[in-house]
């Protein structure tokens, strides 16, 4: 096979640790990806500098979709908190209504009932079915394996049927709230989540065969987009991410919250730390998750206790504290830093997810030298999600 | 974790503990310490993860609370590192050369409570806020009802209308004249 010296020089040149780019030489050419882009999760943009298709330096730019929840929340009493947190990842609404409640129940040290834990879990686990559902063929999504992204949505529609049927909701929930939850399991809803449970099981192995056992796939994601392990501890990177890489980080395992303590599981490890071994690792979360809640269905008793008493939620003073509140979601470690005064508001509430670590500086450092064509499908392999970059 | 917090105290100054759980406790530090601290406890004491660097505005001392959430991933266990700084003149030294991702933390810090991070890289860049002239929005003696009164009203096309009277005027606009010989009877 024949091998090519490449021509650097087309390259720019690096002048005390910043990259001398001259746009006028017409050697380089800015191209914005988003933010209205099919290769972009959600809204935000990549400002890339390419020189010929190999990209020389990425700007991440986000605030298309700042809508300053924070800040609205400052001015809202705790209940009302609620409906405006979820918002902040709507994929995944409800680890935003965990992480608010946990926080609160923390801090007023309420203890939540035993059925209400359990529910959470189930609940918990079922929303991270329906991003994964959706995630997980999304990866072959971005080198046009479209159709496991349309069965993994009528696959999803069917889990969303059940948190319909639980919730009452089928995108935002508001099932969890401060002291447990919002309502026990409806009747012979454990038998229509078993049918829903074999049609993931047959779509997992219809996944392994379109994009896992796909040479294409193969070639387009083994050894591309590689987080090295020094950048693990700079960058914080946490859950599937960290996981691939070989470090074993799940917050389900680590810091057993709820009932995950008394459910049997292990999260996959890989080694590779590329496209390929992420995809695998939610790949494997994805028939992890199934297991639980078959577990959590089994375990579960049938009835109880499932709110503790709180007091009248439109006057509740919370005492002046502070804590810190975590899960793992499915991008990976995901919490609540609440701060109260005393007052019926909170004084600050700030949530940490995932995507604020890998989408900034994470994935500019590991845009440099990649060939465009490989830029979304980095992207969505570390699983961004902006509104939670943003809030 | 009893042990760390104990020999924290012997070797900084550590004004506040708090014991929130056996695996979370916040500590209260001199903004002079706070540095060698967290360098400290990433070295010595392995809390390697950075989980979030925040901030808190206390209005009423004249104070912003910057609050470090550090892990340590093979104790399992968290730590709150609380730095008190002036209002008036809010700085503090930057720690992107321990945690390189924290360049995205103090960047929003800048942005929304206007804490300055010396050093810091692209400090200064616009994070979410683009082309913003007014005090830094996340301080607490920013109003956001008037920030948007003055913004956002008035303004052509957002008037508000009486639904009623609205709709009533849009549909029969020469009911008020001829409403008799119409028939029509009031909605």
């Amino acid at each position: 096979m024949l091998k090519f010296e490449q021509d650097r020089s087309k390259f720019p040149e690096e002048k005390d640790g910043k990259l001398e780019i001259d746009l006028d030489s017409q050697k380089f050419i800015k191209i914005w990806q988003g933010p209205n882009h099919p290769g972009i999760t959600g809204n935000m943009a990549l400002e890339l500098t390419v020189s010929g298709d190999e990209v020389v330096e990425s700007k991440t730019h986000v605030g298309y979709l700042h809508r300053g929840f924070e800040k609205l929340m400052e001015r809202r009493k705790f209940i009302q908190c609620f409906p405006i947190c979820i918002r902040m990842c709507v994929p995944e609404p409800d680890i935003n209504e965990y992480c608010l409640a946990a926080s609160v129940e923390d801090l007023a040290g309420i203890e939540v009932p035993d059925m209400a834990k359990w529910l959470r879990t189930l609940v918990l686990e079922m929303a991270r079915l329906v991003i994964l559902l959706r995630g997980v063929p999304g990866q072959g999504g971005t080198m046009s394996l479209g159709m496991g992204v349309q069965w993994g949505v009528y696959v999803r529609d069917l889990m969303i049927d059940r948190f319909e049927e639980l919730t009452g909701g089928r995108v935002y929930h508001m099932y969890i709230a401060p002291g447990g939850v919002r309502g026990l399991l409806p009747e012979g809803f454990k038998g229509r989540m078993e049918e829903v449970l074999k049609k993931i099981d047959e779509f997992v192995v219809d996944i392994d065969n379109l994009m896992f056992s796909n040479a294409v796939f193969k070639k387009r994601t083994k050894g591309i987009g590689v987080i090295k392990p020094e950048w693990i501890e700079q960058y914080s990177v946490v859950g599937p991410n960290a996981r691939a890489a070989g470090i074993n980080r799940d917050v389900r395992k680590d810091y057993p919250y709820l009932m995950y303590d008394k459910l049997d599981f292990e999260s996959y490890v890989g080694k590779d730390s590329d496209i390929y071994t992420r995809s695998r690792v939610r790949w494997h979360d994805l028939q992890t998750s199934v297991d639980m809640i078959r577990q959590i269905m089994a375990k579960m008793p049938n009835k109880g206790d499932i709110r503790a008493k709180t007091p009248n939620v439109l006057h509740w003073k919370i005492p002046k504290g502070e804590t810190y509140q975590r899960l793992e979601s499915s991008r990976g470690e995901y919490g609540f830093y609440m701060v109260t005064d005393g007052s019926a508001y909170p004084r600050r509430i700030n949530l940490r997810g995932p995507s604020y670590n890998s989408a900034v500086l994470l994935l500019e450092k590991m845009l440099v030298n990649a060939n465009i064509s490989d830029v979304s499908s980095m992207m969505v392999s570390l699983a961004t999600c902006p509104p939670e970059i943003e809030r | 974790m009893e042990n760390i917090i104990k020999s924290l105290e012997e070797k900084f100054n550590i004004s506040e503990v708090i014991k929130k759980s056996d695996n979370l406790n916040i500590l209260t530090v001199d903004k002079k310490l706070a540095m060698s601290l967290i360098i400290y406890l990433k070295e010595i004491e392995k809390f390697s993860h950075l989980v979030m660097l925040s901030a808190v505005d206390w209005l009423e001392d004249g104070k912003f609370q910057l609050s470090y959430i550090l892990n340590n991933p093979e104790k399992k266990i968290d730590l709150i590192i609380r730095v008190f700084i002036s209002r008036e003149k809010p700085e503090m030294e930057s720690i992107h050369k321990i945690w390189v991702h924290a360049a995205t933390d103090q960047r929003e810090l800048k942005e929304m409570y206007g804490i300055e991070f010396p050093e810091s890289p692209r400090l200064n860049d616009d994070f979410l806020l683009e082309g913003w002239d007014n005090i830094p929005p996340m301080r607490r003696d920013f109003d956001t009802l008037k920030y948007s009164e003055e913004t956002f009203f008035p303004r052509p096309g957002r008037q508000t209308y009486e639904t009623k009277e609205y709709m009533k005027e849009k549909m029969y606009p020469d009911e008020k004249n001829s409403k008799n010989k119409k028939g029509l009877k009031d909605a």
